[in-house]
């Protein structure tokens, strides 16, 4: 592995994946990108950012867009696109970063330093952490999990020729619930550094 | 029901559902149902080789009349609209050399720069434009150019672009319905019903005009606060491309101009020349090859081939439905529905198609209805060419009401959406339903008065 570092992390909702990315980006001195590339999209193009986020990590609505030649209207599926180009070009640029969801493990699959990660968790565990931080109940809490993980999931099928946690296809799959968002951390920074003296 | 109708509409329907799936890509779905339908329904059941024969249509190819027509025109075609094929294909040719000269980018820039870069002209004349430039050239490309200009020059001279894209969209749907060039339905219905472009202009094409009054108006109101110009505009103005900067080639640019001139000229006077659609497709497709040179293989490349595959399988599937008889069964219930009324066949006519149109892609609808109206004028004893109208009209206007509902609003809203301007259902519908309700309304009582 040369120089560059790229760590993709998908996860399921509620697992601690998004706090696990931050975390191991920030202890390895890494730059972090999730939906919020989509700002700095919206920048670029002079575009109102939030009309861009309402499509962010969302599956195509077949039956509402259309495609003609190169040409969709289904905006989930542009927005992707603008996502993917955005990663790729950080990775040509030859930039080292941890990036969260965006199907990243395939878009940048080519890369010899792209390191893939699966983050799972126990039911109860997310169910817990998805009303603690949005302050709801467990029966509301259960099935925005179901919600966004049926989304991410076919969010990713989309894009990708393997399916979603698919254990094969990642280099690690760790379930953050027996050892807590901070050793899971450290679990992985383990890894990367290991990976990375090869 | 017999088990060939049933099989060639369990295909057709399936066809239908994959398209709308959107999996597999849709020549590939049209190809295969087609070829079920060619083997299952003809070759199997009904063990008909004519029927194959009869809807693959090669024959007619290396008929004189498939390239020059001296008389009157012949029997209306079934199976595979090879005219409609060649015609689109010479087209695609004829506009991306074209293309390739800048001549799409110049005009808009002309017209820009003619109108002071004023929006309020600026959203008259593109839309004015779209109607112009899609009576003779496909929606997309129109689309495609108007649709990039537009936001090129909302960023240069600080307008929201979103009501100029939505309303060069309806006009270029609608400019589409004014010819039989303009749109696939209507190439599909002139082709296979043998109506000529002059018969087409002066009957859709007077609807059309009376309508783009309508919309022009509709529209200006609808948009009312978001056309004011910016305050800098005299300064923004000064800043602007020159038109000709648009132009990569002046020889090319010349030489496409006169190919697009005489194209024109060959199709406006088709009925008095005698030379089909299908002739003027080849010819333009030769000179424009001619025209482009060495770059020539690149553009007979760049031929949408899938689109016209599409048109294949499509053609084959629905001349399943018209050799089992399933579509004599529709005509024979609009028939019944209707008693024989014409102004309420042409009230169910443009209404369903208007209709469906803004669900499903038209091209599809329209193929299926031409034999469906062919059934139900000879056995109502009501005249063709009325209930044509009502459904070039239906199938051309109804595909305006939704952003998936014809190939133009899937261009404009998605190049609208690359530049970062997300234009949603709730967006497009809130002007297009009502524009489209009232062409559709303009549309049956033009074709109430005139013709009932």
């Amino acid at each position: 592995m040369g120089e560059q570092l790229i760590i993709s992390i998908s996860r399921e909702f509620g697992s601690g994946g998004h706090e696990i990315a931050t975390k191991l980006a920030d202890r390895l001195g890494l730059a972090f990108y999730d939906r919020s590339m989509l700002d700095e999209i919206a920048k670029g193009m002079n575009a109102d950012a939030a009309e861009l986020h309402k499509y962010d990590e969302k599956p195509t609505n077949r039956l509402l867009s259309r495609r003609v030649g190169n040409h969709t209207n289904s905006y989930e599926e542009i927005i992707a696109q603008f996502q993917f180009d955005y990663i790729r070009k950080k990775a040509e640029n030859g930039e080292s970063f941890v990036v969260v969801g965006r199907c990243s493990e395939t878009v940048l699959k080519d890369y010899n330093c792209l390191i893939s990660v699966f983050v799972t968790g126990d039911k109860e565990q997310k169910v817990q952490r998805v009303m603690e931080r949005y302050g709801i109940s467990e029966p509301d809490a259960y099935s925005k999990m179901r919600r966004h993980d049926r989304s991410r999931k076919q969010y990713h099928n989309r894009y990708s020729d393997f399916k979603w946690g698919d254990a094969r296809y990642y280099d690690m799959c760790i379930n953050s619930s027996p050892l807590g968002v901070n050793k899971t951390v450290n679990v992985l920074e383990n890894y990367v550094k290991e990976r990375t003296r090869e | 029901m017999l088990a060939e109708q049933v099989l060639a509409l369990i295909i057709f329907i399936s066809m239908f559902v994959l398209i709308v799936l959107d999996k597999i890509e849709r020549h590939y779905v049209t190809l295969g149902c087609g070829a079920l339908t060619l083997i299952g329904v003809f070759g199997i059941i009904m063990r008909s080789p004519k029927a194959i024969m009869s809807t693959l249509n090669i024959r007619s190819i290396f008929t004189t009349s498939f390239w020059y027509q001296s008389g009157a025109a012949e029997e209306a075609v079934t199976g595979i609209n090879w005219s409609t094929i060649i015609f689109i294909a010479g087209m695609m040719i004829m506009v991306e050399v074209m293309a390739d000269a800048g001549f799409f980018r110049w005009l808009c820039m002309l017209l820009a720069k003619a109108v002071h870069y004023r929006t309020r002209a600026l959203f008259i004349t593109f839309m004015i434009m779209s109607f112009c430039l899609a009576m003779f050239i496909d929606s997309i490309t129109v689309i495609l150019f108007l649709a990039a200009v537009s936001i090129e020059l909302a960023k240069l001279l600080k307008f929201n672009p979103v009501p100029m894209i939505l309303s060069e969209i309806f006009c270029a749907n609608l400019g589409g319905s004014a010819t039989m060039c303009g749109d696939p339905p209507n190439i599909i219905i002139g082709t296979s019903l043998n109506f000529s472009f002059s018969t087409f202009i002066t009957h859709t094409g007077l609807i059309a005009a009376i309508s783009m009054v309508f919309i022009v108006v509709y529209f200006l109101i609808a948009y009312r606060k978001e056309l004011a110009s910016s305050p800098d505009i005299d300064k923004l103005a000064a800043s602007m491309p020159s038109p000709s900067e648009a132009i990569t080639n002046k020889k090319d640019f010349a030489l496409s101009c006169i190919i697009f001139f005489c194209a024109v000229v060959m199709l406006v006077t088709h009925a008095l020349t005698g030379l089909t659609v299908a002739l003027i497709g080849l010819v333009i497709a030769i000179f424009s090859l001619i025209v482009s040179g060495k770059k020539a293989l690149h553009m007979l490349k760049s031929i949408d081939y899938k689109t016209l595959l599409f048109f294949v399988g499509l053609f084959i599937v629905v001349g399943g439905l018209e050799q089992t008889g399933i579509l004599e069964i529709i005509a024979a219930f609009i028939g019944r529905v209707s008693k024989g009324n014409l102004k309420l066949m042409v009230a169910i006519i443009i209404g369903i198609s208007a209709f469906a149109s803004a669900l499903i892609d038209n091209i599809p609808f329209a193929a299926t209805m031409v034999p469906v109206i062919k059934s139900l004028a000879a056995t109502q004893g009501v005249d063709l060419s009325v209930l044509a109208w009502a459904l070039s009209m239906g199938t051309d206007v109804g595909g305006s009401a939704t952003p998936i509902g014809a190939s133009a609003n899937v261009v404009g809203t998605s190049v609208a959406a690359k530049n970062g301007y997300m234009i949603g259902w709730g967006k497009y519908c809130r002007t297009a339903i009502p524009a489209t309700i009232l062409v559709v309304l303009i549309s049956m009582v033009c074709i109430f008065v005139r013709y009932c």
